[in-house]
């Protein structure tokens, strides 16, 4: 028996990004771009994606990165989910990051999977795009013509749709440097450990005197793209995270958020989910979690 | 065979192998097709029941989410090659012992998973022991033995009495 389940395609293996480019270029859109390949493989696998050229990008040199600089903390598009979550300067720089990490499948998948794989996908259900919404990221792509810089805020746009135009490259994302008054926590429900979540919340805010301001609360997994609670945000606001408060906000986040009903839980089970996840979670703010 | 395929260096269990092999090749597959290293399973092919799951540079990976073409020039493990050098033979023991698999299906990919989370967590209990093995499906055990094999597993090799 001959198993091969993808339908065919060539091979790229380009050592730069102006190879990357070139090859953009001459296969327009029958061409994906493989990183870490933890999405796109098993869509090659089924079938549910047929290009005629796979770009692997994983090894151009500089794209893996993890460094501090006075910008912020940069996440290389190729630096693996394992690594980041276990990185000492992002548990003390992006500690949400290494909070949720953990979420993201498997260790036999994060040692694969890449951060910017899965913030250039924009799986509705993914726990790193909410997280970037939530720290104020910035995401960097580069193309011929240049590169930009685009706020995460602004980046993620439907499902498995982002800003990044077809001729760009996710080259990484940027986590604002935290001043010390900092708080932020993570946490999702879902059928496994592992499983995709049927909702997240990443949630950030300053936490000054016991008092939570410009709380930031990002649902994952309960529409297209990572959704901001901002009414939940504004019950927070300027106050203790104190049991009638988190009370207040989780009554609120129900109309914030219209989540979509399919095989794993219907709408009204995320929406009580939700304000289960925000009690817990903003709660949690207030402790230094 | 078509024009795409490449040629592609591995060094598999310690032991260079060099085959020409097309994109679409899976990791598992190019082991168990054009190897002949059957202890790899493929279970779902994509990415879900761990069945397949193999060491690339030390790494753990799924081999259904991992072309061939991507392991050139990649030092590969897999249960032969642990089997073989006798790194995981207190996991195998347990395992009988406490008979932690029936069809064997996914327990080599269970005993690489199982190496990986002592190795990452040596002093795991039962629960975190079960958490490390999520990734990976059984469907005759119930888990229960597994995990108490790889808790034995994790106890003897602290020194501590079983």
């Amino acid at each position: 028996m001959d198993a091969m389940k993808p339908a065919p395609f060539t091979y790229h293996r380009p050592g730069s990004l102006s190879e990357v480019f070139d090859l953009l270029d001459h296969h327009g859109g029958d061409a994906r771009i493989l990183a870490g390949g933890q999405s796109l493989v098993p869509a090659l696998n089924m079938r549910l994606a047929t290009p005629t050229a796979v770009i692997d990008i994983n090894r151009i040199p500089g794209l893996d990165g993890i460094r501090l600089t006075t910008e912020g903390l940069h996440l290389g598009a190729l630096a693996r989910q394992d690594d980041v979550e276990r990185s000492p300067l992002v548990r003390e720089h992006a500690p949400l990051l290494a909070q949720a990490l953990p979420n993201v499948g498997h260790v036999a998948i994060r040692t694969r999977g890449t951060i910017g794989g899965s913030v250039a996908l924009g799986d509705p259900a993914a726990e790193l795009p909410a997280c970037l919404v939530a720290l104020g990221a910035t995401v960097r792509a580069t193309s011929r013509r240049g590169a930009r810089a685009i706020p995460a805020g602004e980046f993620f746009r439907g499902i498995y749709t982002t800003a990044l135009a077809p001729d760009e490259v996710l080259t990484e994302v940027v986590v604002p440097r935290p001043g010390p008054d900092a708080r932020a926590a993570f946490d999702e429900l879902a059928r496994r450990q592992g499983d995709f979540a049927l909702v997240a919340l990443a949630a950030a805010c300053r936490l000054s005197d016991g008092v939570m301001l410009e709380p930031r609360l990002v649902f994952a997994g309960v529409a297209g793209t990572p959704v901001r609670a901002t009414r939940a945000e504004a019950a927070l606001a300027g106050r203790r995270p104190e049991a009638p408060v988190l009370e207040e906000a989780a009554r609120a986040v129900a109309g914030d958020l219209d989540p979509p009903s399919d095989v794993q839980a219907s709408g009204p089970l995320r929406r009580h989910l939700a304000a289960v996840l925000l009690r817990r979670v903003a709660a949690r703010l207030g402790t230094g979690s | 065979m078509t024009d795409a395929a490449l040629d592609v260096g591995v060094m598999v269990n310690g032991a260079p192998v060099r085959r020409r092999v097309e994109p679409r090749r899976s990791l598992v597959d190019f082991l168990r097709e054009d190897l002949e290293l059957s202890g790899s399973h493929v279970g779902c092919e994509h990415g879900v029941c761990g069945a397949c799951t193999v060491r690339v540079d030390g790494a753990l990976v799924r081999g259904c989410l991992m072309l061939a073409v991507q392991a050139d020039g990649c030092r590969v493990e897999t249960i032969e090659g642990l089997a073989a050098t006798g790194e995981i033979l207190d996991l195998q023991q347990a395992f009988a012992e406490l008979n932690a698999l029936q069809c064997g299906f996914c327990t080599p990919a269970m005993l690489l998973t199982a190496q990986e989370a002592l190795r990452r967590d040596p002093g795991a209990d039962r629960a975190r022991i079960r958490q490390a093995l999520s990734g990976n499906y059984c469907r005759c055990t119930g888990y229960h033995a597994i995990v108490e094999a790889v808790h034995r597993v994790a106890r003897a090799r602290a020194g501590e009495p079983p």
